[in-house]
């Protein structure tokens, strides 16, 4: 089993967002970055697909340097390789072509990747990939097993669930329930440094679409505090503001 | 240059989301100058399609055949891109539901399209260029995003978009496209819709509460709230790491992102990640029996208090208001 775990790194959760240049810049300034949350989930299914010497985890990165901390750490929790591609991750379009022209004749049986990174949440890569290298592809996937040359994916769909069955090599993004998260251990972190991690260069990739700038959401007024022995005039206040 | 607009169904019936987006379509369409056509793909009802002109739709194209009665992306994708080239449209409208997520980027590469998902209002158009709005930042903020491909797709968010009944009437007629098997080698084994449930992210009430409610036989009241209102529930992150609700009901940052018209966060105390994936609910109310609990912040109204007290008497009322015995 040969696997690629699509990582981003994306600002920690607890960031304040706030932009520069007349909104068009996200202010980077103290922000701290973090492996996106379902990207740890993806690597640690794909850490627990191949234990025991079943087959072999790469990582892959679309952007610059600095992220090379955050590859490091997904080598620390236990990836054999990683490759970054090196060019600023423009949109979800461009990343899913970097990893599509690295992935495209390295034969991996599957293609993890996160249900959407927290920044951007485009949830498109994982799909993008699918497309471009022709192959099946779940987006939001709850649990996934393997049963023989095929994914059995249970997926989240408004209100239920659906389970379905995938021939690999497939793409699917996972969410929380597919792994229990892992976190690096001493050992891994010491052979994070010696672990290959290659970076090649980007494909060229047609811009479709441009962030041109940002808008921070309308600030709330003062809550209108009820109270606790006046339920009916809670009531009363929502039926006024026509939401019951 | 058309609007086409993919209309999700589930049952043999339309979703709300396919009805707002046929209405934003429409939208679209009036200020492109042009008209709509919407793509139903599997077995819906012939009174259903027809309803689509109500929402704006001129023509409705029906797609039914055994193999394409369950969701597949890769043949509706294929589907929904032939109808895009046939009936000559530039922008594609998809709902931005777990489906369309898995639909619109296939459609969006095949045909050479820009995608916008998330998309929150009208795109401004500038000449050939659409800037659609969208949130970005798990709700802390919006991204203007331009869309400078000659076709474009954009994935519009439940809830987003008010549903506009414009009474037209629509031409139904089937569409018979090309469906390649290799498209086709997904097997759905199993489909589970919760019947007796409101889905969360398309939900117009939702009742969600947190640790403060000690564990999950207090639920009982929090499920009857949401009863009379008609609402979904959803709860905050350590409730279902806990395992005290289903993940599926885990909204926030790193959950589903969520915009009712009304939300109510009992026992929550407002962190910046739940924050994230709710703050465009358009009404929030807070019941914490903590004054300075960092929710009451971003409330419209609140009530400080205890939980196992204020929600009985709050069902109590709506129950009373609703004219309910
Ligand atoms: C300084 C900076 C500026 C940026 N500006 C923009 C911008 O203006 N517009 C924009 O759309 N994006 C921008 N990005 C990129 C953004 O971080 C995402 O990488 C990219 O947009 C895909 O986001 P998405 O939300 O659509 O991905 P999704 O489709 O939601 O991501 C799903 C999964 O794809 C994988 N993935 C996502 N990104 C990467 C990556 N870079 N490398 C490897 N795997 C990945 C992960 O597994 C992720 O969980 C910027 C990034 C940086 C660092
Ligand atoms: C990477 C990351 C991602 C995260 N993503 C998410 C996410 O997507 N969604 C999410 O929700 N969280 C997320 N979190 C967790 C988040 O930081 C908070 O820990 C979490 O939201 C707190 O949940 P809570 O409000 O239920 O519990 P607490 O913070 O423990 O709050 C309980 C509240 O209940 C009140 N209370 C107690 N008893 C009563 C009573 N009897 N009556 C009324 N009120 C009472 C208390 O005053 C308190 O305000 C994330 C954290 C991290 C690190």
């Amino acid at each position: 089993m040969k696997i690629l775990v699509c990582i981003s790194q994306v600002p920690d959760t607890t960031s304040k967002i706030t932009f520069t240049d007349n909104n068009t810049q996200l202010n980077t300034t103290g922000l701290q970055y973090i492996i996106n949350p379902y990207d740890e989930i993806a690597l640690s299914k794909a850490l627990e697909l191949t234990e025991n010497g079943n087959g072999s985890v790469t990582v892959i990165h679309v952007g610059e340097s600095p992220a090379d901390a955050t590859i490091r750490k997904a080598l620390a929790t236990g990836a054999d390789e990683a490759v970054r591609v090196n060019a600023a991750p423009r949109d979800a379009w461009f990343v899913a072509n970097q990893v599509a022209g690295y992935a495209k004749d390295q034969g991996f049986d599957l293609i993890l990747a996160g249900r959407e990174s927290i920044d951007y949440n485009g949830s498109q890569v994982t799909t993008f990939v699918g497309e471009l290298l022709g192959i099946p592809s779940v987006n939001a996937a709850k649990k996934v097993t393997l049963e023989g040359t095929a994914a059995v994916v249970e997926r989240e769909i408004e209100g239920g669930k659906e389970v379905l069955s995938i021939p690999l090599p497939a793409a699917i993004g996972t969410s929380e329930g597919v792994a229990e998260p892992r976190i690096p251990n001493m050992r891994g972190i010491m052979s994070a440094r010696t672990k290959p991690l290659t970076v090649i260069d980007p494909v060229d990739v047609p811009v479709l679409t441009r962030v041109i700038r940002y808008e921070s959401p309308a600030p709330k007024g003062a809550v209108t505090l009820v109270d606790a022995g006046e339920t009916e005039k809670l009531v009363d206040l929502l039926h006024k503001a026509r939401v019951i | 240059m058309s609007v086409l607009v993919y209309t999700e169904s589930a049952s043999g019936k339309f979703k709300k989301s396919a009805h707002e987006a046929v209405s934003y379509a429409r939208a679209v369409a009036e200020q492109l100058g042009t008209d709509v056509t919407a793509l139903s793909i599997g077995d819906v009802d012939a009174s259903e399609l027809q309803a689509l002109g109500n929402y704006g739709a001129s023509n409705v194209w029906s797609v039914s055949a055994d193999r394409l009665k369950n969701f597949i992306n890769q043949a509706y994708a294929s589907i929904i891109a032939q109808a895009a080239d046939q009936s000559g449209a530039s922008v594609i409208i998809i709902s931005n539901t777990f489906s369309g997520r898995g639909l619109a980027p296939r459609v969006a590469a095949k045909l050479g399209a820009g995608l916008a998902d998330g998309a929150v209002d009208l795109p401004e158009v500038t000449g050939n260029v659409l800037t659609v709005k969208k949130t970005a930042f798990s709700g802390k903020a919006f991204a203007y995003t331009e869309l400078v491909s000659p076709k474009k797709v954009i994935a519009l968010n439940p809830n987003a978009f008010e549903l506009r009944e414009t009474g037209g009437d629509a031409q139904v007629e089937a569409f018979n496209p090309i469906v390649d098997d290799r498209d086709l080698t997904t097997v759905i084994k199993e489909i589970v819709h919760a019947v007796d449930k409101v889905p969360l992210p398309e939900a117009e009430i939702v009742v969600s509460a947190g640790r403060g409610l000690k564990g999950p036989e207090n639920w009982g009241m929090i499920e009857e709230l949401a009863d009379v209102l008609g609402a979904a529930t959803a709860c905050s992150k350590p409730v279902s790491d806990a395992g005290w609700r289903p993940h599926a009901e885990h909204v926030g940052q790193t959950g589903i992102a969520i915009s009712p018209n009304l939300y109510i966060a009992i026992g929550i105390s407002g962190a910046i990640q739940h924050l994230a994936g709710v703050s465009a609910s358009k009404t929030i109310v807070v019941i914490n029996k903590d004054p300075e609990a960092p929710f009451f912040k971003v409330a419209d109204y609140g009530i400080v208090g205890d939980a196992f007290d204020v929600v009985p008497r709050l069902t109590a009322a709506i129950r009373a208001y609703k004219g309910n015995p």
